[in-house]
């Protein structure tokens, strides 16, 4: 198999253009995936071709940032340049939320909770199959809320499921405020282990790491599910985004989630990219 | 139609090792025919109806044929969303099976009846649904509906003694099932009460009325044609179902009535009201809200203008 790196900053000069070309928001959401989605598609998963029977599974749980993911898809050439261009169009197949009719994308979702279960099923229809082929699935840290989530992970404890790795981007936000304001999960690694998985914590934005996290062994006889805990910064990349500052809009005050909603102005847009550019 | 199902499932799984049996840990005394047969292939899920959907969808994907059982509410009702976005979306072969009709689980509560699984799930174009009207058309349903690219909702009842008169295990997707015809009044029944509509038919050809007499058991696709054919040669129709009547067989019967501008009125007998929190066996039930076989008789003798007003 070919193993191609993707470039972190290509993916998020991408998730800005095309952020900034449609006026559409969950720029935050998109930006603080990104490694975690290079590190799945540039080295974790196995798979030659988006409809090869045999290349491991993702699910996006946290559909939101589906922008990151187009990205990654038209680097990888899955999808094209002109696709891209149809992001949040009308009749296009790249809506906010990521669809199965796209190439690349192996399940549809968009409302929280559902992803796991989805993910557990295609590990467990592997192993029922015979096949070494891998689930992979994106949680968010609010996603934790839905109840839903649970039940998938004592499930997938319950029946091994060593095909089944998970990621939660723990970026300690939900859409109205902080996941610790609203509704709390602290002792998050505890928690999994106490549901009977495997835990590793990450740098969420140290590809290497992510990378080791997702594609290392599991230590001889554990035949736990494994999560890996991904320390996230929301907006990761764009200052003022990180520090929740609405450059253009001055009548809102400064909130660590307002770029889980707003558009980019043209000047917000320039200014980001600048930084990028700077940086990367 | 419960030993319908499981036997038709083992029959199917004997020559598709695609098949798979999930349950959210009931089918106690009903599931273990097919547990003892395909030990690898059936997966108590736990309490979790949810997730049981979302596993099934990801099975799918892979190319598995997943069927998932629990009692009807909580295989249609809890997991509404799950099946929406998950094998309605991607369409995906994944079955559901609801058990327990309309008020089967009588003596169990208001929590266990399915009043509103059909009318909830025909909200799902992309989701085809079969409401047996007794086994053996539940034993045929099964085998005729396997093969279905997308997914399908059967909505099964606990009895396997009851036969309609003349139904004969047939069952065709998308088409009425006429078991009688006459020129006065218009019986269409679905699911439990197809029985009991049955009966009255019966009873108001022994009272010198023409009844015609149909089954509808299935939706998406509808039997639309079929309904509207039948019910363009008589008058009146009185609608039959242990649905609330919102979603089920009697918006069905009037949205083709009310497209097709066929000059018929429909006289439906379905569920009006919420529970009130009393429970009883399923033929207390259906004299409790007005669905027995005397009231259907009464309905139809109403509706040809010979009933007390």
């Amino acid at each position: 198999m070919n193993i191609v790196p993707i470039d972190p900053t290509q993916i998020r000069r991408l998730i800005l253009f095309q952020s900034r070309r449609a006026n559409v928001g969950h720029i935050g959401s998109c930006l603080c995936v990104v490694e975690i989605l290079a590190a799945l598609y540039g080295q974790a998963l196995r798979e030659t071709s988006a409809d090869d029977p045999d290349r491991d599974r993702f699910v996006l749980s946290k559909g939101h940032a589906a922008l990151a993911l187009y990205a990654v898809l038209a680097l990888k050439g899955w999808i094209s340049e002109a696709d891209l261009g149809t992001f949040c169009g009308d009749n296009s197949r790249l809506g906010v939320h990521p669809e199965s009719s796209l190439p690349g994308v192996d399940f549809s979702t968009g409302s929280l909770g559902h992803g796991l279960s989805f993910a557990a099923g295609a590990a467990l229809g592997a192993r029922m199959q015979g096949s070494p082929r891998r689930a992979f699935c994106l949680l968010s840290d609010a996603e934790c809320n839905e109840g839903s989530v649970w039940e998938a992970a004592a499930f997938a404890a319950h029946h091994r499921l060593t095909q089944l790795t998970t990621v939660l981007d723990w970026n300690g936000q939900q859409a109205f405020g902080r996941t610790c304001d609203i509704v709390d999960y602290p002792n998050l690694r505890e928690r999994w282990e106490a549901f009977g998985w495997r835990v590793t914590e990450v740098d969420g934005h140290a590809v290497p790491a992510l990378a080791h996290a997702l594609s290392a062994p599991a230590p001889p006889g554990d035949e736990s599910p494994h999560i890996v805990l991904a320390r996230t910064t929301f907006g990761k990349g764009v200052s003022y985004m990180e520090r929740g500052i609405p450059i253009a809009q001055t009548h809102l005050p400064v909130n660590s989630i307002n770029w889980h909603y707003l558009p980019m102005s043209a000047a917000e847009y320039e200014m980001a990219m600048a930084e990028l550019e700077s940086v990367g | 139609m419960r030993q319908a199902f499981v036997q038709g499932l083992c029959e199917l799984a004997a020559d598709d090792d695609r098949i798979v049996l999930l349950t959210g840990d009931l089918g106690f005394m009903v599931l273990e025919p097919f547990r003892e047969r395909f030990p690898t292939r059936f997966i108590n899920v736990g309490v979790a109806e949810q997730n049981m959907v979302g596993l099934a969808t990801g099975l799918a994907e892979a190319g598995l044929r997943p069927y998932v059982y629990s009692i009807a509410p909580f295989a249609a009702l809890r997991p509404f969303e799950f099946i929406r976005n998950g094998p309605v979306l991607h369409n995906l072969a994944v079955r559901i099976v609801g058990m327990g009709m309309g008020f089967e689980y009588g003596h169990a509560g208001p929590t266990h009846y399915a009043l509103e699984d059909i009318g909830a799930l025909r909200t799902l174009p992309g989701l085809t649904i079969v409401v047996p009207a007794d086994s053996a058309q539940a034993a045929t349903a099964i085998l005729k509906t396997a093969d279905r690219p997308g997914p399908v909702y059967y909505s099964l009842g606990k009895d396997d003694r009851l036969s309609v008169p003349h139904l004969d295990g047939h069952f065709a997707l998308g088409h009425l099932d006429v078991i009688r015809r006459g020129a006065d009044v218009a019986i269409i029944a679905s699911g439990s009460l197809s029985i009991e509509a049955a009966a009255a038919a019966a009873a108001l050809a022994g009272q010198g009325v023409a009844p015609t007499l149909a089954i509808v058991s299935s939706y998406n696709p509808d039997p639309e044609d079929d309904l509207a054919e039948l019910l363009s040669g008589v008058r009146v129709a009185v609608s039959v179902e242990a649905q609330t009547i919102s979603g089920g067989l009697a918006a069905f019967v009037s949205s083709v009535i009310a497209s097709r501008g066929l000059d018929c009125r429909l006289w439906p007998l379905a569920v009006r009201d919420s529970p009130d929190g009393s429970s009883g066996s399923q033929a207390e039930r259906w004299l409790e809200y007005g669905l027995d076989r005397a009231a259907i008789v009464a309905q139809a003798l109403q509706a040809i203008g010979l009933g007390q007003r």
